[in-house]
C-alpha cells in the first residue's frame, strides 16, 4: 500500500508552490510519484531517490581520490578549519531552512567569519536598491486576487518559475480577477522574444543592457512629455502604448529578474524600476517584486537581517557585523584572495560563480555541504552529503513575497544521514570547545 | 578559412537547465542542457557553421567549448545565450563594479568553429580549469 502526502511545499524556486502531492511507500522510506509540481520540482523530489546518491562524507586525498569518513570526522575537519582560519567564508544558505541558517550565523559569530548568500549572484543588487529608495510591494495572494496589469521585466518565468503564471500572476481567477487571463494585460521587457514574451500583449524588445534608459523613457511617457523616436531599441509609440496600458489598470505589479540585476547599471536599474512603480501610484495602485530564485534565498536574507542587520555580504571578522558590497561580498573577496577557508552550504558557487572566483576555492581548505554532486563538491576538500531540505526534512522558508511557509517532510532520508541543521549544530558545538566559548 | 564572429553574450535560466541541475550535475544531461550557446539563424550564416557544431567561445575573461544550437527563443541577431552554469561562467565578466554582482549579461565574445574539440562535463570543466587533481 502507498500513501499520499498532500499540501507539500516544493523546495525549488521562490514561488514555493504549496499544492504538491507526493506518493510514498507505506514505510515512508521511498518517494514514488509527484503530482502538481513543475518538471524541475518533480526532478528535485525524485532525485532524492537516486540509487547512486552519496550518503556519507568524503575527504579528498593527496592523490585526488575520495576517502569515505564518518560524520564525526567531517565535523572535526570543519570545526578545525573554521577555528584556524583568519577570514573564513560561510557561503550559500539559500537551499536550506531558516533553522539551519540561524545555527550557521552562530558559527559565523564564533569563528568571526564573513557570511553571504546566493543573493551575491541574483538579487544582491536589488537589495542595494531597496536600501536606496525602498520597495512598494505586496503578496502573491494580492497579485492573484487583484492584479490586472502584469509586467515581467528581465525575467522568464516560463523557464525559471514555471508555475508562477498559473498559480499567481496570469491565469488564476482571483476575487477581483474572475476572468483569469482575460482580465489581465501582460507586458514583457526582454532583449529576446522568450517563451514568456510570446504570451504577452506587449513585448518591449529592449536592447540588451539599456533597461535604465527604457525605464526612464516610461517615466517620461507617463507624463505625456516628448520622447525620441527610438529609446533603447524600442519605438516611442510602443513605449507610449505600454505606458498607457500600465496607467489604465486597477492594480499593477512589476516582477523583475536577472535581466536587470546582472546587466550593467545593476542596482541603478532597480532604482529606476522602483521609481517607475512610485510614479505609477500617481495614477493607480502599483507594486514591484523581485523574482527570487532559490526556494529560501528570501529566508536567508530575512535571517541575516534579523540577526546581523544586513541581508547579505556580512563581515564579522572584527567581532561585529559590517556590510559593504564590493568589499565584503564573496566574489570580490575570493578574487582579491582575502579568504583562507570556504564553507559552502545550500548552493553551488562552483557552477554559478565566474571561474576566476572558483579557482581560489580549489586552493584553500574547503567544505561543501550538499546532497548532490556539484562543481563545488568537485573542487572542495571535504564533501558532506545531507538530507534533502523540503523532501527529507521540513523547516521554515520564505516565499519571494516574504511570506514564511513551513516546508513538510515527505520521506525519511537514507539511514544515518544528517540534516543540514544537525550537522551544523555538531560543528557549532565542537567549534565552541575549540574556541573556549561557553 | 575559419570565420570568427563577435556576439554580445548573456546567460540565464532555461527549463532544461533547471531539470538537469536537479537531476545531477555530474550527468551528461547537464552538458546537453547548459554546455551550449543559443545563436540566431543569421549569426550561423555569418559564422558559416552548421547547427549543432562545437564552437569555441572566448572573451577577455576566458574561453570554453560549447555546442552551437539555433535559438528557440529568437530572433535575436547579435546576441548569444549560454544557459547559466560553468560553461557560461568560463567567459562572463567577473567585474562586480563594487556591487558584489558579476556582470553575467552583456559580455562581448568571439565565436569560432571548433569541430574536433570536446565539450567537457560540468564538474570536469571546473576541475580542469581549477587544476584539481582527480583520482
Amino acid at each position: 500500500m502507498t500513501k499520499t502526502v498532500t499540501d507539500v511545499i516544493c523546495p525549488f524556486c521562490g514561488t514555493l508552490c504549496d499544492d504538491v502531492e507526493c506518493v510514498v511507500s507505506d514505510d515512508g522510506k521511498q518517494l514514488l510519484e509527484v503530482y502538481n509540481a513543475c518538471v524541475i520540482g518533480t526532478e528535485k523530489f525524485l532525485h532524492s531517490q537516486a540509487k547512486d546518491r552519496v550518503t556519507r562524507p568524503r575527504l579528498r586525498q593527496d592523490d585526488g581520490s575520495w576517502k569515505e569518513i564518518s560524520y564525526d570526522e567531517a565535523v572535526e575537519y570543519s570545526a578545525q578549519m573554521l577555528a584556524k582560519a583568519k577570514k573564513p567564508m560561510l557561503f550559500g544558505w539559500s537551499s536550506t531552512n531558516c533553522e539551519a541558517q540561524s545555527v550557521g550565523n552562530e558559527i559565523a559569530e564564533i569563528s568571526k567569519a564573513c557570511c553571504d548568500n546566493t543573493a551575491a549572484t541574483c538579487h544582491g543588487t536589488t537589495l542595494i536598491a531597496v536600501q536606496d529608495i525602498g520597495l512598494p510591494s505586496c503578496t502573491l495572494g494580492e497579485v492573484k486576487n487583484r492584479a490586472d496589469r502584469i509586467i515581467f521585466w528581465g525575467c522568464n518565468p516560463a523557464h525559471a518559475h514555471p508555475r508562477h503564471m498559473s498559480r499567481y500572476s496570469i491565469f488564476p481567477r482571483g476575487f477581483f480577477t474572475g476572468k483569469g487571463q482575460m482580465s489581465r494585460k501582460m507586458i514583457v521587457v526582454d532583449p529576446r522574444p522568450t517563451d514568456t514574451a510570446k504570451m504577452a500583449d506587449v513585448h518591449l524588445q529592449v536592447e540588451q543592457g539599456r533597461d535604465y534608459e527604457l525605464l526612464d523613457a516610461l517615466r517620461v511617457a507617463f507624463k505625456g512629455e516628448w520622447l525620441p523616436d527610438v529609446v533603447a531599441g524600442v519605438p516611442a509609440e510602443k513605449i507610449r502604448e505600454a505606458a498607457d496600458m500600465m496607467k489604465s489598470g486597477r492594480f499593477g505589479i512589476i516582477f523583475f529578474g536577472m535581466g536587470v540585476t546582472q546587466s550593467l547599471s545593476k542596482n541603478h536599474n532597480i532604482d529606476a524600476a522602483i521609481a517607475v512603480t512610485k510614479d505609477l501610484n500617481e495614477y493607480t495602485k502599483f507594486s514591484i517584486m523581485p523574482m527570487r530564485g532559490h526556494y529560501n534565498v528570501t529566508g536567508s536574507g530575512e535571517v541575516f537581517a534579523w540577526q546581523f542587520g544586513f541581508p547579505f555580504s556580512v563581515d564579522l571578522t572584527r567581532g561585529f557585523a559590517r556590510y559593504n558590497p564590493g568589499d565584503t561580498s564573496t566574489i570580490d573577496l575570493l578574487i582579491r584572495g582575502e579568504l583562507d577557508a570556504m564553507f559552502t552550504i545550500g548552493s553551488d558557487p562552483g557552477a554559478h560563480f565566474p571561474i576566476s572566483a572558483v579557482k581560489p576555492i580549489a586552493n584553500m581548505p574547503s567544505v561543501c555541504v550538499d546532497p548532490h554532486l556539484t562543481p563545488t563538491s568537485g573542487v572542495s576538500k571535504l564533501h558532506v552529503p545531507v538530507a534533502f531540505n523540503g523532501v527529507e526534512v521540513g523547516g521554515n522558508c520564505y516565499r519571494m513575497d516574504n511570506v514564511p511557509i513551513d516546508c513538510r517532510k515527505v520521506v525519511e532520508p537514507p539511514e544515518g544521514m544528517l540534516t543540514d541543521e544537525q550537522f551544523l549544530i555538531k560543528v557549532r558545538d565542537r567549534l565552541k570547545q575549540l574556541k573556549g566559548v561557553a | 578559412m575559419a570565420n570568427k564572429i563577435t556576439l554580445n553574450l548573456i546567460s540565464g535560466r532555461t527549463i532544461q537547465q533547471g531539470v538537469a541541475i536537479e537531476g545531477g550535475k555530474e550527468k551528461p544531461l547537464y552538458r546537453t542542457a547548459a554546455g551550449i550557446i543559443e545563436m540566431d539563424h543569421q549569426d550561423f550564416k555569418k559564422l558559416g557553421a552548421w547547427k549543432n557544431s562545437n564552437v569555441r567561445v572566448s572573451s577577455e575573461f576566458g574561453s570554453v567549448i560549447v555546442k552551437a544550437i539555433e535559438t528557440t527563443q529568437g530572433p535575436h541577431p547579435g546576441l548569444g545565450f549560454i544557459p547559466m552554469g560553468p560553461w557560461a561562467n568560463s567567459v562572463i565578466s567577473d567585474n562586480t563594479y563594487s556591487t558584489g554582482m558579476p556582470t553575467f549579461k552583456g559580455v562581448p565574445v568571439t565565436v569560432e568553429v571548433a569541430l574536433n574539440e570536446p565539450i567537457l562535463l560540468g564538474i570536469e570543466l571546473v576541475q580542469k580549469q581549477c587544476g584539481v587533481k582527480v583520482g
